[in-house]
């Protein structure tokens, strides 16, 4: 699979693995990107979100979308970088409603805070905790 | 005893408080339905035909806690579920008891991690701990006996103690861990 050519202003930079194409797109054009993703190449379908610490280094985080379009049969990995202290990217529920839980879980497990979220509150842990869990410099262990 | 014996009808038998308060809670156990992971998947089977745990007078499963007189706590206790656990135990009338099934619910068992109990004696007390990653039906079963035989040395007329270790410092530890944690570098 080619990089679709609406895109291809935005993209920094991409990567072709086993067939898969990974496509990176600034955290700024990343809700753009997914725009024309979704109403150009049909990729109506958002699997999943999720985020990678890569933690010594700087931009800390990846945050990856993977997209599918039922239409063509097509996959596509978006990833975008965020670091700094308080990352922050914008959130894509706009394009796709069900990004909702997953910004959240990411949100949740990473601190990711994703901007025009409708409610970003924690999915998994309890409302009280502190910190946030898949973190590298969280502690492994727990508690004795 | 003796004295009164045999000065009544055929009929009438003479026994303690304790034994037959004792014999009837030993023998009609009614567990709450509460399993939490791969545990709940062995609690089940001992309730099926081949284990069969009616042969032990503990098959009726109770979905309500005011029901009930045995939690069996089978599976992972995470955080988040310890209040809901211990809101299930607070409602279950007394007396009642309490049967730690397997490593998880035991000691946390392999998770050592930041969302799992290390323990549910932590948060209800425990009467009968069971061994095992998941225990067998049998050995759940030999839980079962252990508790009856505890049961069944009760002495009914003086209150059963209730003995919660609540480690209040536990929670607090934590939090202070993951501050340092957060300051520090730690590559």
């Amino acid at each position: 699979m080619d990089i679709p050519a609406q895109i291809q202003p935005l993209v920094k930079g991409h990567m072709e693995a086993l067939g898969e194409l990974t496509v990176e797109v600034a955290a700024e054009d990343l809700v753009a990107a997914c725009q024309v993703l979704k109403a150009q190449h049909k990729f109506v379908r958002l699997s999943t979100v999720t985020a990678v610490d890569r933690f010594p280094a700087e931009p800390r985080f990846e945050v990856v979308y993977h997209l599918y379009s039922i239409e063509h049969n097509q996959r596509l990995r978006l990833k975008c970088h965020v670091g700094g202290e308080a990352p922050e990217v914008d959130s894509v529920t706009g394009v796709w409603q069900g990004a909702n839980w997953y910004e959240r879980e990411v949100f949740d497990l990473f601190g990711i805070r994703f901007r025009n979220h409708p409610n970003l509150t924690r999915i998994m842990m309890p409302e009280d905790w502190q910190g946030h869990p898949l973190r590298k410099d969280y502690p492994v262990n727990g508690f004795k | 005893m003796s004295y009164i014996q045999n000065q009544f009808e055929r009929n009438i038998v003479t026994t303690s408080v304790d034994y037959v308060f004792n014999w009837a809670r030993q023998s009609s156990l009614w567990p709450l339905t509460f399993g939490l992971a791969c545990c709940a998947i062995e609690m089940i089977a001992a309730s099926t035909s081949r284990f069969d745990i009616a042969r032990f007078g503990a098959e009726v499963f109770r979905p309500s806690p005011r029901q009930s007189d045995l939690m069996i706590v089978a599976g992972t206790v995470t955080l988040k579920m310890a209040p809901v656990l211990k809101r299930i135990w607070d409602q279950m009338p007394e007396p009642k008891w309490c049967i730690s099934m397997g490593a998880c619910s035991s000691v946390g068992g392999p998770f050592n991690t930041y969302g799992v109990l290390q323990g549910v004696d932590k948060i209800v007390p425990v009467d009968v701990y069971v061994t095992g990653c998941p225990p067998r039906p049998e050995n759940l079963f030999y839980a079962l006996l252990k508790l009856q035989e505890k049961i069944d040395t009760t002495p009914n007329l003086v209150k059963r103690p209730t003995e919660v270790r609540l480690e209040e410092s536990m929670l607090d530890q934590f939090k202070q861990q993951i501050r340092i944690a957060q300051i520090q570098n730690p590559v």
